[in-house]
């Protein structure tokens, strides 16, 4: 993959798994092993994201919960 | 819930800002509602107006600069006489008030803006226009909101810390966002309840904005889904919040937008229907769908649809998944035939648009924008 502006980096991984990679992406939408691997490792850390952490205190939670049952979003 | 895109929810909000030396920019009603969405964090992680950086990768790889999705560019173009380093304060008629710290100030290329993110350079197109008409340079810089300013459907506006509790408080784990910008037909419910059984609750959640003539005024639209809601959801099941936003018609990029700030709404999944977000014939009918595949890291789940339709052969309503039958059984949804029969003051017939959600669209003497 070109270093377009510094965007890219290059890693290394096996010649096998390579050519691996080279036979599963034959007839599908991917065009280099780049894509693959690049589309592969978001998906991976998409899936380890972590919950939020808490923004607002229980005291501004209880307000907001207030809000939303006088406007009858909550009982 | 997932995680607010980026992985925080931003809440850019300070009423404490002493204001009085700074130079003041009246801004108009549709860059107020920009400026809200950033400080409230309906664009997490967006902080403010995007920086050159962002802009150019947003437009060659639909994705900010440190990779995470996004692909509609929030931008405020500037007129000259305002430099890097400046604050300023951006005021709205309504009421909007918001610091904008000035990081940097750069060119662009009109038709490269707009041919990536429209497809197009045609101005005929709304969004290609718009940004012809744009000044010459945009500014980037984080926001802080000061002031909201006045919301004429104040009950529908909810920001997403408010949804995010609001769908915990209910046990919802799984929710589906809809988006719309029109009054539900049965074609639409189907398509909302058919998700809708999949998961804990239904999000709905109208654009409400500057809109075209003869649209749907918003108030009808707000009325006519209060209605459908309360004649034909469970209570504990459906939800109704307005999405203060421009309609950009870009189409599959816009999609993703539309994806990604229901995910910061607190939504796991997000109807995606025909041509989403397009206008005239500048998209396929289903590119909004295959976007999505350009995203593993999204973080939210799109459902597409087709279209569904009524058949007289299985009596009742139906996708080309289901059904069968030929096309001589089936009637479609079309909201210009259910627009057409409105103005003619005829009552749509059930089948295509429930009885008490007709009723209070014809009870307006005119629905639609002037």
């Amino acid at each position: 993959m070109s270093n377009e502006k510094g965007k890219y980096t290059t890693v290394s991984i096996p010649t096998p798994l390579a050519e691996k990679i080279k036979k599963r992406i034959e007839g599908t939408g991917f065009t280099s092993i780049s894509s693959y691997v690049t589309y592969v490792l978001r998906e991976l850390l998409a899936s380890m994201e972590e919950e939020e952490e808490e923004v607002f205190s229980k005291e501004d939670e209880e307000k907001i919960k207030e809000r939303l049952r006088a406007l009858g979003y909550l009982d | 819930m997932p995680a607010p895109h980026g992985g925080k929810l931003v809440y850019r909000v300070n009423n404490k800002i002493e204001i009085a030396d700074l130079p003041e920019i009246r801004i108009d009603e549709d860059m107020a509602k920009e400026v809200e969405n950033i400080a409230y964090g309906v664009f997490s992680p967006i902080e403010g107006f995007i920086c050159k950086n962002d802009f150019e990768s947003i437009l060659e790889h639909m994705r900010l600069e440190n990779d995470i999705p996004w692909t509609i560019p929030i931008v405020f173009d500037i007129e000259n006489g305002i430099k890097e380093g400046d604050e300023i304060i951006l005021k709205a008629e309504s009421g909007t008030t918001a610091l904008f710290k000035i990081e940097e100030i750069y060119g662009y290329d009109k038709k490269k803006y707009a041919e990536q993110i429209f497809r197009t350079i045609d101005s005929a197109h709304p969004g290609v226009k718009r940004i012809m008409e744009m000044r010459e340079k945009f500014a980037g810089g984080k926001i802080t909101l000061i002031r909201e300013g006045e919301e004429k459907f104040k009950k529908y506006y909810l920001k997403p810390y408010e949804t995010r509790i609001l769908f915990k408080e209910k046990g919802w784990r799984d929710v589906v966002a809809f988006q719309t910008r029109n009054v539900p037909h049965i074609g639409h419910e189907y398509v909302q309840k058919t998700a809708l059984t999949f998961v804990d609750g239904i999000f709905i959640n109208p654009i409400i904005g500057k809109k075209k003539k003869g649209d749907f005024k918003d108030e009808v639209i707000l009325k006519s889904y209060e209605t459908l809601i309360k004649n034909y959801y469970l209570k504990e099941r459906a939800v109704m919040s307005i999405l203060r936003t421009m309609m950009r018609y870009a189409g599959p990029r816009e999609a993703i937008f539309h994806a990604i700030m229901r995910k910061n709404f607190g939504c796991t999944h997000f109807i995606v229907g025909r041509d989403h977000a397009g206008v005239g014939n500048y998209y396929g009918p289903y590119d909004a769908h295959e976007i999505f595949n350009e995203f593993p890291d999204l973080g939210i789940t799109p459902i597409f649809f087709r279209s569904f339709f009524y058949c007289k052969k299985c009596g009742g309503v139906v996708n080309e998944k289901i059904c069968p039958h030929g096309k001589e059984y089936h009637i479609y949804y079309s909201g210009t035939t259910i627009r057409e029969m409105l103005i003619k003051g005829e009552t749509p017939p059930e089948n295509m648009m429930r009885k008490e959600v007709a009723e209070i669209i014809m009870s307006y003497e005119n629905p639609f924008v002037e």
